[in-house]
């Protein structure tokens, strides 16, 4: 069962009674625990399982599928199995910061091999619990040492989650334009005008490639001129980066905007995820990097970060981190995952120009460009909440009201019916 | 000028930073009696054969693939891993009323818990509820409720120093003083330090004291089967809380008893009055557990999940944590036999009387320096061994070693 991404913001704890102890006893400790909302993308995928209509597509799914709308273990990974299965290694425990040779080569692939960073030993890279679990303990650092600034400004809209950790953590979240309706594409103007706003040392975050829930991007100028704008702000960046390599189909395209951050003097901190990218969803492999002024620094808030994750979970699990580590640090499995992560993305971006096809097949005058402008596995198709519904109730389309579609989802063999549904429901 | 140059160095983890230092130690005598991992009689780490047996069904099994895990986890582990504790004919199964939480090990179990706590127990986002641990305690309990958000995380008394047991009466004292509806976190079995557990008289006397007082449960079971050899003997306590119908929460690690230390097998498992409580109180742990890790890493639970669901695996599980029970009892009793024919001055009768993986010894922290300075033995500076890390092969040397430490050094 795949864990969905939603633009839509999950609220934590209901209402706040006035703080007290419970004066009478009630029959259970629990009584007052009032039922948690549920969750907009798992209600997505429960009514997708209870729908009887075989045309039924499931397009809230936030994990790749092949184009027969299976799951897609990669070969490099079970090849990458199979070499950690005759090693007969231990189950000892990792370090808190993680699998040394998973954390070394987890931050070239971000930084690139050559990158000063890493040479001078300036960044501090500790195994996370994927994606979630690397933005939890950036928030949890943020939060205990970030002091001068209490806001983080995410981009409208931002992944659904971003909100609940970082208030969590006790952060608060601002926002700054990104999206806009109107095109389906980057409010560039929009953006560069909130984020000349944001007051000096808030944290800004930046998602470094195929931005989701939207799939727009910044074009490398477009990066460039916010790379200046920040340094002028004096923000302190966080990238999030959980499609490496997933985007455009090339490891050191969808890292650039990281690196070129780097490389104009931010020094950002980072999280990155192999859910994705490797397929490795349920193992939980991720990442988190601080980039430091020096080693010294680094060194300083290595130890912090331990303590930060110690009372969370002690230390992280092993067998993502060495699968990964063993595809990152084998020269032809790390080709080979090279390729699929290639043809992953390449499938994607065909689905895009045969769903646009498909529309246009169906007598859609509509404009549909966004869908092959914008990048990675999702689609903010703009598709309005009533339309969406239309889509569900009738044609067994599954996807979440804010009109975004997993482009996972969509195969060669459903997506002429797809397209059928949604030129109906937009015509 | 950097946004991080006020941030300081902080303190190593002690018990991790004991492991580096016995890894640089050029001494070829030095032994290790420091982190909690079982050992064999060659001091080697023990991959569990049944554990190497259900990786292979793992590995072979095609249809499996590394999907992301429901937000509370794999659910035939789930249940399975609350059934260890509670038993399977547990009358709160049988009237639906437990729930659980797969977590990253027994530390993400006691996290999820006190976060839970935190927000939902003693009224709302009560940071003052008192949280109490014993004196002494695994040193990470403190740090999870603390930075659960607990402000006032106390000691309850448990171990006699002097008398080198349990001190019954400062734990029932505590007890009755302890203001209503405080937290107790209560060591299920096999004490960790001290080895220690109360007798189940002494269990049913502090039952007695927590259901008059309206104190909240929360054990924390790290070592099931691995304290006596026997699952349900180790898991009497729990289920007698049960039968005395409190609410609970007990955090279980399947690190130990299954060898899966670094794979993170954790399951918090909760005990409410009824489903409908059980079924609010899940929904709120999806939400903590979405802020944290979103959904926990399905390799070591699929593993637990497949040998407690298949008989014969079950059962050669359990034969896999007699044989690691009962080597640890076999080095406790020569360890003890070996001091006692050197004449070494004190008493040691408790090093077989504690049961688990430790013994707190009694040495004292210049005597413990001392062991690790001088004979490069590496415990914990409250005196705290690890039995596993006791072998056939230097038990002469370790046993001589406490001797010398004790006769020459107080």
């Amino acid at each position: 069962m795949a864990l969905l991404k939603s633009s839509k913001i999950i609220s934590t704890v209901g209402v706040h009674p006035p703080l007290g102890v419970l004066s009478i006893r009630a029959s259970s400790w629990w009584s007052e625990v009032q039922m948690g909302p549920p969750d907009p993308i798992l209600g997505v995928s429960e009514a997708y399982k209870r729908d009887t209509n075989p045309k039924k597509i499931n397009l809230g799914v936030g994990a790749y599928r092949d184009d027969q709308g299976k799951p897609y273990v990669l070969s490099c990974v079970r090849k990458a199995e199979a070499q950690i299965a005759a090693k007969k290694l231990d189950k000892e425990y990792l370090a808190i910061g993680g699998l040394g040779d998973f954390t070394k080569a987890c931050a070239k692939l971000a930084l690139g091999d050559d990158n000063e960073v890493i040479k001078s030993g300036r960044n501090i890279t500790v195994q996370t619990i994927s994606g979630t679990g690397s933005l939890r303990i950036g928030a949890n650092f943020l939060s205990r040492f970030h002091t001068e600034a209490r806001d983080v400004y995410l981009p409208k809209p931002s992944w659904g989650n971003h909100t609940p950790i970082f208030r969590d953590a006790g952060m608060q979240l601002k926002a700054y334009t990104y999206y806009d309706p109107k095109t389906c594409g980057f409010d560039f103007q929009g953006a560069l005008n909130d984020i000349s706003k944001i007051p000096e040392k808030s944290v800004i975050m930046l998602h470094a490639c195929a931005h989701n829930p939207t799939g727009v991007d910044p074009r490398p100028e477009q990066w460039k001129e916010i790379a200046d704008l920040v340094k002028k702000r004096n923000l302190l960046v966080f990238f999030d980066m959980a499609y490496q390599g997933f985007a455009s189909g090339d490891i050191d395209r969808d890292a650039w905007a990281v690196r070129y951050f780097i490389e104009q003097g931010h020094n950002i901190v980072l999280s990155q995820s192999f859910a994705k990218n490797m397929g490795l969803y349920g193992e939980r492999v991720g990442g988190f990097t601080v980039v430091c002024k020096d080693a010294e620094e680094a060194n300083r808030v290595e130890s912090q970060l331990k303590i930060l994750i110690r009372p969370i979970y002690s230390n992280p699990p092993m067998n993502g981190a060495r699968i990964a580590a063993t595809i990152l640090n084998t020269p032809d499995l790390y080709k080979e995952w090279l390729g699929e992560v290639h043809g992953m993305a390449n499938r994607i971006i065909t689905m895009r120009e045969l769903l646009v096809a498909n529309l246009k097949k169906e007598g859609s005058t509509r404009n549909w460009k966004h869908v092959i402008d914008q990048i990675g596995m999702f689609c903010f198709t703009g598709l309005k909440p009533e339309q969406v519904e239309r889509l569900t109730k009738e044609f067994s389309v599954y996807m979440t009201k804010d009109g975004r579609i997993s482009m996972a989802g969509v195969t060669s063999g459903n997506v002429g019916y797809l397209a059928q549904g949604i030129h109906a429901v937009t015509k | 000028m950097s946004l991080f140059g006020e941030v300081p160095q902080a303190i190593p983890v002690a018990v991790f930073k004991l492991s580096n230092d016995f890894k640089d130690d050029p001494n070829p005598m030095k032994v290790n009696l420091g982190v909690g991992a079982y050992r064999t009689d060659e001091g080697q780490p023990w991959v569990l054969p049944v554990v190497k047996k259900v990786e292979k069904i793992i590995v072979a099994d095609n249809s499996l693939n590394h999907e992301y895990l429901p937000i509370l986890g794999l659910p035939e582990f789930r249940s399975s891993a609350s059934k260890i504790a509670l038993g399977e004919d547990s009358p709160a199964i049988q009237e639906n009323r437990v729930g659980a939480v797969q977590c990253l090990g027994g530390t993400g179990a006691l996290k999820m818990g006190a976060e839970f706590l935190r927000r939902w127990y003693n009224g709302n986002d009560n940071m003052k509820t008192p949280v109490y641990v014993s004196a002494p305690t695994w040193e990470n309990h403190n740090s999870v409720f603390a930075n659960a958000g607990f402000e006032d995380v106390r000691p309850y008394k448990y171990w006699d120093a002097e008398k080198r047991g349990l001190d019954l009466a400062g734990f029932l004292g505590d007890l009755e003083t302890a203001p209503k509806h405080s937290i107790f976190v209560l060591h299920a079995c096999a004490h960790n330090p001290t080895g220690t557990d109360p007798t189940h008289v002494e269990w049913m006397q502090v039952a007695e004291v927590m259901k008059r007082r309206k104190l909240f449960v929360f054990f924390d079971s790290a070592y099931q089967g691995f304290a006596s050899g026997c699952l349900d003997k180790d898991a009497w306590a729990v289920r007698y809380f049960v039968t005395q119908g409190f609410e609970m929460f007990c955090a279980q690690s399947f690190s130990k008893n299954f060898g899966l230390y670094n794979e993170r097998v954790g399951n918090l498992t909760i005990v409410a009055r009824d489903a409908d409580n059980v079924r609010r109180v899940l929904s709120q742990m999806e939400k903590i557990v979405r802020v944290t890790w979103s959904n926990p890493p399905s390799q070591g639970a699929r593993l637990v999940a497949i040998t407690l669901n298949t008989a014969e695996l079950f059962a050669e599980w359990k034969d896999n944590v007699k044989t690691m029970a009962d080597r640890v009892l076999s080095m406790r009793a020569s360890l003890q036999a070996k001091l006692q024919a050197l004449g070494t001055p004190g008493t040691w009768g408790h090093i077989t009387q504690q049961i688990g993986m430790f013994s707190f010894t009694g040495l004292n922290p210049k005597q413990v320096e001392y062991m690790i300075k001088e004979r490069s033995i590496y415990l914990m500076a409250s005196g705290r061994i690890n039995m596993c890390g006791l072998t056939t092969k230097n038990i002469d040397y370790v046993a001589k070693s406490i001797h010398e430490t004790v006769v020459n050094v107080q």
